[in-house]
């Protein structure tokens, strides 16, 4: 935490710089003088600062000023939030592989919860199809087949598991970010600021588990099908260029809701809770499941724990 | 008061002297310029429609532009090739062409940079990397380690020659205590670019084809080979295009130091493949696509096979004396050298440590022909820029662009 000398040395270097790239951007309009480039152009996002750097005052603009925005673009009632993480809250989410079935349940929950574009389509999870024995050999992600596509599932034979962002606690992704876009909270979420990405992918070379999803093309979301109900770092509309990937249901979990694949999933193998609370469902099955986590081996301390029996 | 008059003349003069020229010069800067619009038209597509024009995608998702930037890093990193011997040794042939050696570096630093820029989803928002206006993530990325060092090294090198040609315009000596402490820091910085840059990829432990410690030497030696290539023909069309002289006896050093340079590539590319085959692990798949393709593709490993033929040969041509002293061979090597390597630390690089994905996903990425554009395009600004640069140079060196009392 900054003291808050230091955040008013913060604030006063961040006033002069906005002043500064304000001129500059209006030269910069100036001297292209296209007026319609120029309406397209939305200065107040552009000169936007870090979210971490952004003063209270400052995320309630940026969250009003989205929530008008997507209100009108959607034509229904949007409101943009940037709930914080909560006091002694660290979460981890539990996933039984003995149970899952492969329905896929939770990869169509979850678009439809955090808005992912849907041409072209994105999907923060992913999940893998084995042959038993072949696991034998140890789980090789080449024996994977993320494509199956069978009448029914369970297919015989063949187990099931599903992957998305890990929260690791030693995030290789947040580490090589060059512009600071991404970070875990407090609460250990892994989060990205959509308007500070450069678009660089660096942290889709970083993430070992295939977490982090780019925005190639246009995203598409109709109006009909968007969820109003959004977190700045969370499920709000991203844009061209931008890394997107799971958060938990960030604007969910922060209100005390379950994340959108868990409710979803018919057969109860997704668990969440608390890590820090010892009474907590997370806990209970840490301590009494046979339990690991996804590469170990590179020690990214994952939040999310495989269990089974 | 003084120096910015002479400044003044120093930079109408060169931009009289890149006006002028013969009908082969015009030919040659109107075809480059033919290439750029043609990758400024693919960019402006690329721009609006989002990267959805390359073939990048999730499990390829860096490609083409990576692999010409890692590749234009080495060549900007291998005037050191040149510079030690002139200026640490004072050896008398390159002391008449490390100039050049430099220019190039300038060109292929500000290739570099554009690679990088295309290869951005926002790339106007990149001053959220300026310190200052943004907020780095210093010490931790080595991405923006990388950009400082390009950007030192980019402002040393454009510094050292403006310094000396501005010098010799002017007809004054240059002051050596004061331009050889900056000659000097430009060697480690050229070792420092190529380093962070393999680092760039060698800190990723996602990407085991990469998490090797051998990357960084590899880079620094596949670089040795193929930038002094690249200068040894520059050198050959310079000479008989200009007045500038340049003598045998520097190309054939030139290309005995690439002689070295590709026998320890080759050494330490065997070493890697020693380590992949004999003690295989899982994480070999990435060698095994490179070197027999898997899932029905081996595109891959015929130019793995190619690039390693020609540098196979180039150390011939290289090594041998009575073929080293005849110049077409020698010639034949440097292409054969710059040609292997374009294709080992290019594409050779880049999509084996991405294929399988880290998710295991087989996609075979060969780049869009916008994505190739693009790309000329930028090759089309490097050999514009250094055109006009060397263009300068010879004038100055020759003593046909001189400051002259009014």
């Amino acid at each position: 935490m900054s003291s808050p000398k230091q955040q008013e040395e913060r604030e006063v270097r961040g006033a002069s710089r906005r002043e500064f790239l304000k001129t500059a951007a209006t030269g910069a309009a100036a001297v292209m003088g296209a007026p319609g480039a120029a309406q397209a152009f939305d200065f107040e996002s552009f000169l936007q600062k870090n979210f971490r750097q952004m003063s209270d005052e400052e995320i309630d603009e940026v969250l009003d000023r989205l929530s008008r925005k997507y209100s009108k673009k959607y034509g229904k009632d949007v409101t943009v939030d940037a709930v914080g993480p909560m006091d002694d809250v660290v979460y981890g989410y539990g996933l039984d592989i003995s149970r899952c079935i492969g329905c896929r349940r939770c990869v169509y929950a979850c678009v439809e919860e955090n808005n992912q574009s849907r041409d072209p389509e994105i999907q923060w999870i992913r999940v893998l199809e084995f042959e038993r024995e072949a696991a034998t050999r140890g789980i090789d992600m080449e024996d994977g087949n993320p494509y199956y596509d069978h009448e029914t599932v369970p297919a015989e034979d063949k187990f099931y598991l599903p992957m998305a962002c890990m929260h690791c606690e030693d995030s290789p992704c947040t580490n090589v970010c060059p512009t600071g876009a991404t970070w875990s909270d407090p609460d250990g979420i892994v989060v990205i600021d959509y308007d500070w990405c450069i678009g660089c992918r660096y942290c889709m070379a970083a993430c070992p588990y295939g977490a982090r999803k780019f925005n190639w093309g246009e995203p598409n979301v109709s109006a009909e099908d968007i969820n109003p109900d959004m977190h700045l770092l969370g499920n709000r509309p991203r844009s061209r260029g931008v890394v997107e990937k799971c958060s938990f249901c960030i604007q969910r979990v922060r209100k005390g809701r379950y994340p959108a694949c868990l409710e979803a999933c018919p057969v109860g193998a997704r668990k969440f809770g608390n890590l820090l609370d010892p009474d907590s469902e997370i806990r209970y099955l840490l301590k009494h499941k046979r339990t690991f986590v996804l590469k170990s081996e590179l020690k990214t301390n994952p939040k999310f724990f495989y269990f089974y029996g | 008061m003084k120096t910015l008059n002479y400044f003044w003349h120093f930079v109408m003069g060169s931009l009289a002297v890149v006006s002028r020229g013969t009908r082969a010069y015009y030919a040659w800067v109107g075809l480059l310029v033919l290439v750029i619009l043609i990758g400024v038209g693919a960019y402006m597509d690329q721009a609006s429609t989002g990267l959805v024009t390359t073939n990048m995608r999730d499990p390829v998702s860096w490609g083409f532009y990576i692999g010409n930037f890692a590749f234009l890093v080495g060549v900007a990193a291998a005037a050191v090739v040149l510079v030690i011997p002139a200026y640490v040794y004072n050896w008398g042939p390159f002391r008449d062409v490390v100039l050049i050696a430099e220019l190039l570096s300038v060109a292929a630093i500000v290739m570099c940079i554009l690679f990088v820029t295309v290869d951005l989803g926002r790339p106007e928002y990149v001053w959220h990397l300026a310190p200052g206006l943004g907020t780095p993530n210093f010490p931790h990325s080595m991405l923006v380690w990388d950009i400082l060092v390009l950007n030192a090294y980019f402002l040393i090198n454009y510094f050292i020659v403006t310094y000396l040609l501005f010098m010799a315009f002017t007809g004054q000596k240059y002051n050596p205590s004061f331009i050889m402490p900056v000659i000097f820091l430009s060697i480690p910085l050229a070792i420092g670019i190529h380093s962070v840059t393999a680092m760039l990829f060698m800190g990723l432990k996602s990407r085991p084809f990469w998490h090797s410690a051998i990357l960084a030497p590899r880079f620094l030696s596949s670089a040795f080979c193929a930038g002094p290539a690249l200068l040894l023909l520059v050198f050959q069309v310079l000479r008989s295009v200009g007045k500038i002289k340049i003598s045998n006896e520097a190309l054939f050093k030139i290309g005995e130091l690439i002689a070295y340079a590709m026998a320890v590539n080759l050494f330490f590319l065997g070493v890697e493949v020693f380590t992949e085959f004999y003690g295989e692990t899982a994480h070999s798949v990435h060698a095994r696509f490179q070197w027999f393709g898997i899932h029905g593709s081996s595109a891959i490993a015929l130019w793995t096979w190619l690039a390693l033929a020609c540098n196979s040969l180039a150390l011939v041509g290289f090594m041998v004396p009575s073929l080293r002293y005849r110049l077409p061979i020698l010639s034949a090597a440097c292409v054969l050298a710059i040609a292997g390597v374009y294709i080992e630390k290019g594409m050779g690089l880049l999509l084996p440590g991405m294929t399988p994905g880290v998710l295991g996903e087989v996609y075979h990425y060969i780049p869009s022909l916008n994505e190739v554009m693009v790309a000329a395009g930028i090759w089309g600004i490097g050999v514009l820029l250094f055109t006009l640069m060397v263009k300068v140079a010879m004038e100055i060196t020759v003593g046909k662009m001189r400051y002259e009392q009014p």
